[in-house]
């Protein structure tokens, strides 16, 4: 009996498949999209790829690149480290939005500064899943959490971060950022692929959040989900690119 | 390939930090990662005047959190890659230190003391050797020479390279301020012309070839699903340590045969101690040193043989009680009285240890 296998793209681990992401995450449609743009630039064998802790964590065995699974906030020097002693090498750090932009700031602030050479990819699911659905620096205003019980107070907690427009005012012109957003995968993976690509040509920083859902602790059902997705995150998190180096931006 | 740093040997009198710059140079060291603090700062400076002449590398980062994870990265990569740090700064390390000691990452830390707690004095002190021994969240598999001289700042940061990546362990050379500030002679080489042969690198990622093609994909984690897996590794870990313990371990001895009293002393406290037992000895008593170079690993089995022999035990550092505490754990069981003479973030001097001795004999 011949059982249907899923189309992957080549560079996943099918040995590490299914993967361990909760029911209806967001992570399999991010790494998705990086795995399908690192098979379109055949640069599987040139990638070292740093997971974060967090549900980020899970991605320690989900490609077939080296890979290291750092502490909490801490994959973007990680990466650093690597590139800076090798620069034959395209790092990716992966990570969500707790690990970028909140234990993790520093890092992510002074990588952007210092236009390293990396490409960092965040995903943002507005809250701390791994541990159980805390407040975020993305949780939207009201949004209602573990840690905000009756939604989030902007005047005592405030506002979200906006991550890719606080990148884009750090670095020089040489970067990319860009948000993108799993209910649009084709895109997503377009702006993974440009990230890419700027890093291979030695350009600069290169820096992209994915919009994304956590339907466990957002206690969603799949519709709710995706309305979330689409519509409340979007309209405080606006998709589209911030920098391209020499080209117009999209969006 | 650029000239060597130092060809055969070189006479020199120059400061500390200066001297463990040109030591990491001389060992092939490739990159360096950095934070400023203080006293720790010229090796640095010395470092990005040297490297770039020779090919190496440098990054000042954006604190000492990332200092040490780009080390780790660097090392990874598989670049014979230190990082240099002292109090506060070495705080902050830990977190990617404990990441090392999981990972069996070859790291290189040099520590210069300052004192502590919190951030206390800039340049002298023996208040670090708790937390570079046994830092984060771990068992303490790591190796520590802490030296004593200008000469073996230069001899223990090239050895440091080598115990780390023969081994696999985290290797801190741990120093303090008056050694990295102090002007002192030393002898300078080129470790090749003495026979010392630097122990090959190598990646753990980015090795040739496409993974899951040509080779398995190298998946470097530290976290673990289930309590017996974790058991299993730091078990390992463990034992490995254990193994290797005695072979690592380092001491010196002066005048402890027939020694009564027994000092006890590491780091550039042991001048201290050795300049006294040379003065009591000339009086005519019997008093012996006893100096750890290790102090991750201790030479427990040689401790515990001078202590059993002596009739009295003096312990001095420039801390409260962190060397100690290092020592009471490797000679449990044993009668010989201790004393201690705990000057926490001050210099000791000849003269007090030789008074602190008499109120023993």
């Amino acid at each position: 009996m011949s059982v249907a296998v899923p189309q992957m793209p080549q560079c996943w681990r099918r040995e590490t498949k299914a993967h361990k992401f909760c029911p209806g995450c967001g992570h399999g449609l991010v790494l998705k999209a990086l795995g399908e743009a690192i098979d379109e630039l055949g640069i599987q064998d040139k990638i070292i790829f740093g997971c974060d802790i967090g549900c980020s964590l899970l991605a320690w065995d989900f490609f077939n690149v080296d890979t290291v699974q750092t502490h909490h906030g801490r994959t973007t020097p990680v990466i650093t480290g690597v590139k800076r002693a090798n620069e034959d090498v395209i790092g990716i750090a992966y990570m969500g939005d707790g690990g970028g932009y909140a234990i993790g700031s520093q890092h992510l602030v002074n990588a952007a500064s210092r236009n390293e050479k990396i490409t960092v990819i965040l995903v943002n699911n507005t809250n701390y899943g791994m541990t159980g659905g805390q407040m975020a620096p993305t949780t939207l205003p009201k949004q209602k959490t573990e840690t905000s019980p009756y939604g989030r107070d902007v005047e005592s907690t405030g506002n979200p971060t906006q991550g890719p427009e606080m990148v884009a005012a750090i670095t020089p012109e040489s970067a990319y950022v860009a948000r993108g957003t799993v209910s649009n995968v084709r895109q997503l993976k377009k702006y993974i692929k440009r990230a890419l690509e700027n890093q291979i040509s030695g350009n600069g920083f290169s820096f992209v959040e994915a919009l994304s859902g956590c339907p466990t602790n957002w206690r969603t059902n799949a519709a709710e989900t995706w309305k979330f997705i689409e519509e409340d995150m979007t309209e405080y998190f606006k998709v589209g690119e911030l920098k391209v180096p020499s080209k117009k931006k999209e969006g | 390939m650029t000239e060597k740093p130092i060809q055969g040997e070189k006479r020199v009198f120059m400061t500390g930090n200066e001297v463990v710059a040109w030591a990491a140079l001389a060992a092939d060291a490739e990159i360096m990662y950095g934070y400023p603090i203080t006293p720790q700062n010229e090796i640095m400076h010395y470092w990005t005047r040297l490297a770039p002449k020779h090919g190496r590398r440098f990054l000042q980062t954006e604190d000492e959190i990332s200092a040490g994870f780009t080390t780790v990265g660097g090392v990874l990569a598989g670049r014979r890659a230190f990082t240099a740090t002292a109090g506060p700064g070495n705080t902050l390390m830990q977190e990617a230190l404990s990441m090392a000691e999981m990972m069996r990452i070859p790291i290189v830390q040099v520590v210069t003391q300052r004192g502590g707690p919190s951030t206390a004095t800039v340049i002298y002190s023996q208040q670090e050797v708790t937390m570079t021994c046994f830092g984060g969240n771990g068992e303490g598999a790591r190796i520590v020479y802490s030296t004593s001289t200008h000469q073996e700042l230069y001899d223990y940061t090239i050895k440091a390279f080598n115990t780390a990546w023969k081994y696999r362990f985290p290797t801190h050379v741990l120093g303090d301020g008056y050694q990295s500030k102090m002007r002192e002679s030393l002898t300078m080489y080129d470790p090749q012309a003495r026979g010392i042969d630097m122990v090959p690198t190598e990646p753990s990622l980015g090795n040739e070839g496409t993974p899951g093609v040509d080779r398995e994909p190298n998946h470097l984690r530290n976290t673990y699903n289930t309590e017996d897996e974790l058991y299993d590794v730091v078990t390992n870990i463990m034992s490995d340590w254990e193994k290797y313990a005695p072979e690592i371990a380092e001491y010196q001895e002066y005048d402890v045969e027939d020694a009564d009293v027994l000092v006890i002393a590491h780091g550039v406290v042991t001048r201290a101690a050795q300049a006294a037992v040379k003065e009591l000895r000339a009086q005519g008593k019997k008093v012996g040193h006893f100096r750890p170079v290790t102090l991750r690993p201790i030479a427990e089995e040689q401790l515990r043989k001078r202590v059993e022999q002596a009739k009295s035990v003096l312990v001095v550092e420039s801390a409260y009680g962190q060397l100690r505490k290092i020592l009471d754990n490797a000679i449990y069981g044993l009668t010989t009285p201790i004393t201690n003479f705990f000057k926490p973030g001050e210099g000791v001097t000849a003269d007090e240890v030789v008074e602190e001795v008499n109120k023993l004999l």
